[in-house]
């Protein structure tokens, strides 16, 4: 790793600031990506700004977005923060189940749910439920779609110096986050999160092409019949998917189809329980 | 945690290529001054000596460098030491004695959860965060808190028998 020049800013404007002044500047988030890519000199900037101690892109919260109800979260919670995170578990469960599957526990320790939305690693869990969950992604200049936010390959709409500071998840009425872990580093080889949400049926798909992306195809049939075998015909076009040592392509777009309907199979349970409890709620208020 | 207590130097408008930073080391107040570019693990290293931190991969996949920042685990071949500023970093010297073993590591040495013992400070440290974490243990959930720890001689059967029976003392 070459030497660079060390920052903690405080606040946001200093962050971007420092950033501005910089030769070849680079925010430091968890470093969990940064930090083994300069050791390996693929990344070698001047300057490193480490955000750890700016206060306003960090914790939970719930917040009144109008009608509705948003989860924010500081781009600089710790996975394991999200993982365990009550407001969170309440909120928008499949996010802290998500979390709690990134890497392994030391991983998670460090890393950051802005760093990976940022860093747009094709295999990276979070933005399958960035774009899934329709977030919205707030910068230190405007506030972008999740539709708008994943360009391609490690490049996202984020401009030369902007900072994500937080990332605002509506609540979903379902959804579910399945993936098929590379088993050495625990990414998702693909990865599909299914998501009932006021929009509709959402499916996002990570891992399995160069960016995450929403499989048109499956939200389709989803909508029309929510169940596992409204799937069994769809195999998504394995042209645009990776191919690499870990999986061929169309391997990829076969897994895409099977985690999709295990993640089908999760919420058409988890409405069952949720049925059972009414009834058994109902059932109990008449016979006492 | 303040940027104030970073030392005058590193806090210019340039930053600077040195930090100084203050940290808690096994309980001990440390101030080091180095390069910025310098890891944890080469902190405890070759600065303090505190060799029991193994460096394996340097890529933050084996989990040999496991030490606790803050109470959890975390791979300090991954972590800057300007990174550490204010924090509090237990390694393996800092968890028991040869005289007074931790209930881990005795129960290592009492089920033969190592061979090699190289990745063992790093499964030690792991473990212990994980023995925190869950308030309890199974085998499925002792083989996921190890995930990010490599062992290549033993199979993980024995440090997961190690880890269930320092559990059970550690609850005691």
């Amino acid at each position: 790793m070459y030497n660079f020049n060390y920052h903690r800013p405080t606040s946001i404007d200093e962050a971007v600031k420092q950033y501005d002044e910089a030769e070849d500047g680079q925010y430091l988030a968890g470093g969990h990506t940064l930090i083994p890519t300069m050791k390996q000199r693929l990344s070698a900037p001047t300057d490193l700004i480490d955000l750890s101690g700016i206060k306003a892109m960090q914790g939970i919260t719930r917040s009144d977005d109008g009608a509705e109800k948003m989860l924010q979260i500081g781009a600089l919670a710790r996975h394991e923060e999200v993982a365990s995170s009550p407001i969170v578990k309440s909120m928008v469960p499949v996010l802290s189940a998500l979390a709690g599957g990134i890497g392994d526990a030391q991983v998670r320790n460090r890393g950051t749910l802005g760093g990976s939305v940022a860093n747009c690693d094709p295999a990276a869990d979070y933005p399958a439920a960035v774009l899934g969950l329709n977030a919205q992604l707030v910068t230190n200049r405007r506030s972008l779609d999740a539709e708008q936010f994943f360009m391609g390959m490690f490049e996202t709409a984020l401009d030369e110096g902007e900072l994500l500071t937080s990332v605002h998840f509506p609540r979903p009425e379902a959804a579910a986050y399945v993936k098929f872990p590379n088993p050495a580093s625990r990414y998702a080889l693909v990865g599909l999160l299914v998501a009932k949400t006021n929009d509709g049926v959402r499916v996002a798909v990570t891992g399995a092409a160069p960016a995450v992306f929403r499989a048109a195809a499956m939200e389709a049939a989803l909508t029309d019949d929510f169940s596992v075998s409204a799937l069994d015909s769809i195999l998504l076009p394995a042209g645009d998917m990776n191919s690499d040592m870990h999986a061929s392509a169309e391997y990829r777009a076969h897994l895409c189809t099977v985690m999709a309907q295990r993640a089908v199979a999760a919420i058409v349970a988890q409405d069952q329980a949720r049925a059972r409890q009414v009834t058994s709620e109902v059932t109990s208020e008449s016979t006492s | 945690m303040s940027a104030k207590s970073m030392s005058t130097e590193s806090m210019s408008a340039k930053g600077s290529s040195s930090v100084t930073v203050n940290l808690k080391v096994n309980n001990k107040a440390v101030t080091e001054t180095c390069a910025a570019n310098t890891t944890l693990d080469e902190l405890l290293r070759e600065q303090l000596g505190l060799s029991g931190t193994h460096i394996g991969c340097d890529t933050s996949q084996c989990g040999s460098c496991t030490v606790h920042f803050d109470g959890r685990a975390v791979k300090a071949c991954t972590l800057l030491v300007a990174q550490c500023e204010g924090a509090e970093i237990t390694t393996i010297e800092g968890l028991g004695t040869a005289d007074n073993l931790h209930p881990m590591q005795a129960a290592f040495r009492e089920c033969h959860g190592l061979q090699c013992g190289f990745c063992t400070p790093g499964m030690i440290m792991a473990a212990v965060d994980l023995v925190h974490q869950e308030e309890t243990l199974d085998e499925q959930k002792i083989r996921k808190g190890l995930e990010g720890n490599i062992c290549r001689c033993t199979g993980y059967h024995n440090i997961v028998r190690a880890v269930a029976t320092a559990a059970k003392k550690m609850r005691n």
